[in-house]
């Protein structure tokens, strides 16, 4: 069956709702849970929300694990990450996702890898109702010995050998957009990434938005999600921070190195997690884009 | 004597290696910053590609991520991920695709992903493959942009994220990689390109004050030099001004300037002239 509406209830609009509400409805234990942006419009108080409300043995998806994704796996919420490239961009490593991999602190961690135009497909394979995607990829690297959900596949109508991805169906997408109006339409601009496909991959989902507004006045290249494709939406200002919404927030590059030395070492990441985060409500979400989270 | 960083060698051979109105696919650090010292100097009308999907951007500084704000601002046109790398990259309309690697071997394969004989448990964590399997794959020609050392010249890849050469001649047909792979090599100490029968990498240009014996120490297989190989020209006074005003995110010097307009003075052929089998897309 596909993911029509984001909600399991069947019900045809999306609901308005706190964020906390929003995780609590829809992100459980065991899940596969996928919180997409690309370096633009990331989800951070949402992925901050997941980590207050304890959830465990996640399955993170994300082509970019960044910063979001480190806080994740360092709390101790992942059993597995299906990504493309984990790196602090322009800095360095991922500490946490490092010390994970490496040293299986604070457990150990299932990883499936693929390339960003592998996991873009599986993407969309997911939202097109479609088991899986067909590219040229992957062919003469590691990565097929590697990870499951890559195999040749041979084109029925010239013989080519091309690769197949398998689809991605996570339970639950979780993005961040500019703007919804107040019947749950969401729209978002500027970089785009896989937000869109994730969504409609997805059995539930949950947009964090800029600001609610009465109607969408159109942008230009904006990608509008009707509210029937959404399940629930919270109104969460720098929502994305330190990641960014264009015309709302410019990017923290300045946390992103700061984030280097913060996650380096675990009673530091710890420290941080218990004031930026435990410390927090999800109502104060909203303060993140002028303080120093 | 201008006094500059090897970083900022490197990065001014890899703006030179880019030609005007070539299509670029520009990762992220110091190909961020080459590319757009190409476009700042010999190359205004060089297209910068970011695999977040804008496509024509004109930052005028280097942004530290490749998702900035300014590069979808002053973007031609801002498109999906999956359209980024389906419509554009994959069927070869990218003329250049800009590398880095932890390790690279003598045919020019690439590893970003572990470091270590075991790859669930590493002794190095590395982030992985991002875009740069299918860059690899279908970009007219690649350059790798890396710092030169044994470790990361390897003699054996623990783990090929992207394939350059493959195992030699004939390999990149064998696997059905349209483009080109890699044309040129750039690191702190040098200049390689493949050779054109082998592919295997050969030194071509070195840089000034840098002897063949210390590339030769910093490669971990017995590297080959060729018949005619040449001193890179050091930076310009025109291309330091040009690469610092970008990485300090004010404007570079006027356009008119005929000193920063002109051609940089190079003995690096440009990628697109490289040898190799893969400067036949037949």
């Amino acid at each position: 069956m596909l993911p029509w509406n984001g909600k399991e209830d069947g019900s045809h609009v999306a609901e308005i709702v706190t964020l906390a509400e929003a995780i609590a409805a829809t992100v459980r234990d065991g899940d596969s849970v996928a919180m997409e942006g690309f370096t633009h419009l990331i989800p951070h108080a949402a992925g901050h929300e997941v980590i207050r409300q304890r959830r465990r043995d996640l399955t993170l998806i994300r082509m970019t694990p960044d910063i979001i994704y480190d806080q994740l796996i360092g709390a101790g919420c992942a059993r597995k990450l299906i990504f493309s490239w984990a790196g602090n961009p322009g800095v360095g490593s991922l500490h946490r996702f490092r010390d994970a991999v490496e040293h299986a602190w604070p457990h150990p961690i299932e990883l499936e890898e693929h390339s960003h135009a592998g996991m873009a497909n599986r993407f969309q394979a997911g939202a097109s109702g479609l088991p899986f995607a067909i590219l040229r990829g992957y062919r003469g690297t590691s990565l097929p010995a590697h990870t499951a959900g890559v195999a040749d596949i041979t084109c029925p109508f010239t013989g080519e050998t091309l690769t197949a991805v398998s689809a991605l169906r996570p339970d639950v997408a979780v993005i961040h957009a500019q703007r919804a109006d107040r019947r749950g339409n969401v729209q978002f601009w500027g970089i785009s990434g896989v937000q869109k496909e994730a969504v409609l991959a997805s059995a539930r989902s949950v947009v964090t938005v800029e600001e609610i507004v009465d109607s969408l006045d159109p942008h230009p290249g904006a990608v509008v999600l009707p509210s029937w494709t959404v399940g629930y939406v919270a109104a969460v200002p720098g929502g994305a921070h330190p990641s960014y919404a264009l015309g709302y927030s410019a990017r923290d590059n300045d946390f992103y190195f700061s984030w280097d030395a913060i996650s380096r070492d675990r009673q530091a990441f710890a420290a941080w997690l218990d004031e930026h985060v435990y410390g927090q409500h999800a109502a104060s979400a909203a303060d993140r884009a002028a303080g120093a989270c | 004597m201008l006094s500059f960083t090897a970083d900022e060698m490197m990065t001014v051979a890899a703006a030179r290696a880019l030609r005007d109105g070539m299509t670029c696919f520009v990762g992220i650090g110091l190909p961020g910053a080459a590319a757009n010292l190409a476009r700042a100097t010999h190359a205004p009308g060089l297209v910068l590609i970011y695999e977040s999907g804008t496509i024509g951007s004109k930052p005028g500084q280097v942004p530290p991520s490749i998702g900035d704000g300014i590069l979808a601002e002053t973007a031609d046109s801002v498109v999906s991920v999956p359209e980024i790398f389906n419509y554009w990259l994959q069927p070869g309309r990218i003329d250049v695709g800009f590398l880095g690697a932890a390790q690279i071997d003598r045919y020019g394969n690439i590893n970003t992903t572990v470091i270590g004989s075991s790859y669930d448990e590493p002794a190095v964590r590395l982030p992985g493959a991002g875009g740069a399997p299918e860059i690899a794959a279908a970009c007219g020609q690649v350059v790798v942009v890396l710092r030169q050392s044994r470790r990361s010249f390897a003699g054996h890849l623990d783990f090929v994220t992207s394939v350059g050469f493959g195992t030699g001649a004939g390999a990149r047909q064998r696997l059905g990689l349209a483009g080109g792979g890699p044309g040129l090599v750039i690191t702190d100490l040098g200049i390689l390109q493949p050779d054109p029968d082998t592919c295997e990498l050969v030194l071509t240009g070195i840089y000034g004050g840098v002897s063949v014996g210390r590339v030769r120490e910093s490669t971990g297989w017995d590297l080959r030099v060729s018949a005619s190989l040449s001193e890179v020209a050091p930076p310009s006074q025109a291309e330091l001004a040009a690469l610092r005003a970008l990485r300090a995110g004010t404007p570079p010097p006027a356009a008119g300037d005929a000193a920063v307009r002109s051609p940089a003075p190079s003995t690096v052929p440009p990628a697109v002239m490289a040898a190799g089998e893969g400067a036949h897309h037949d």
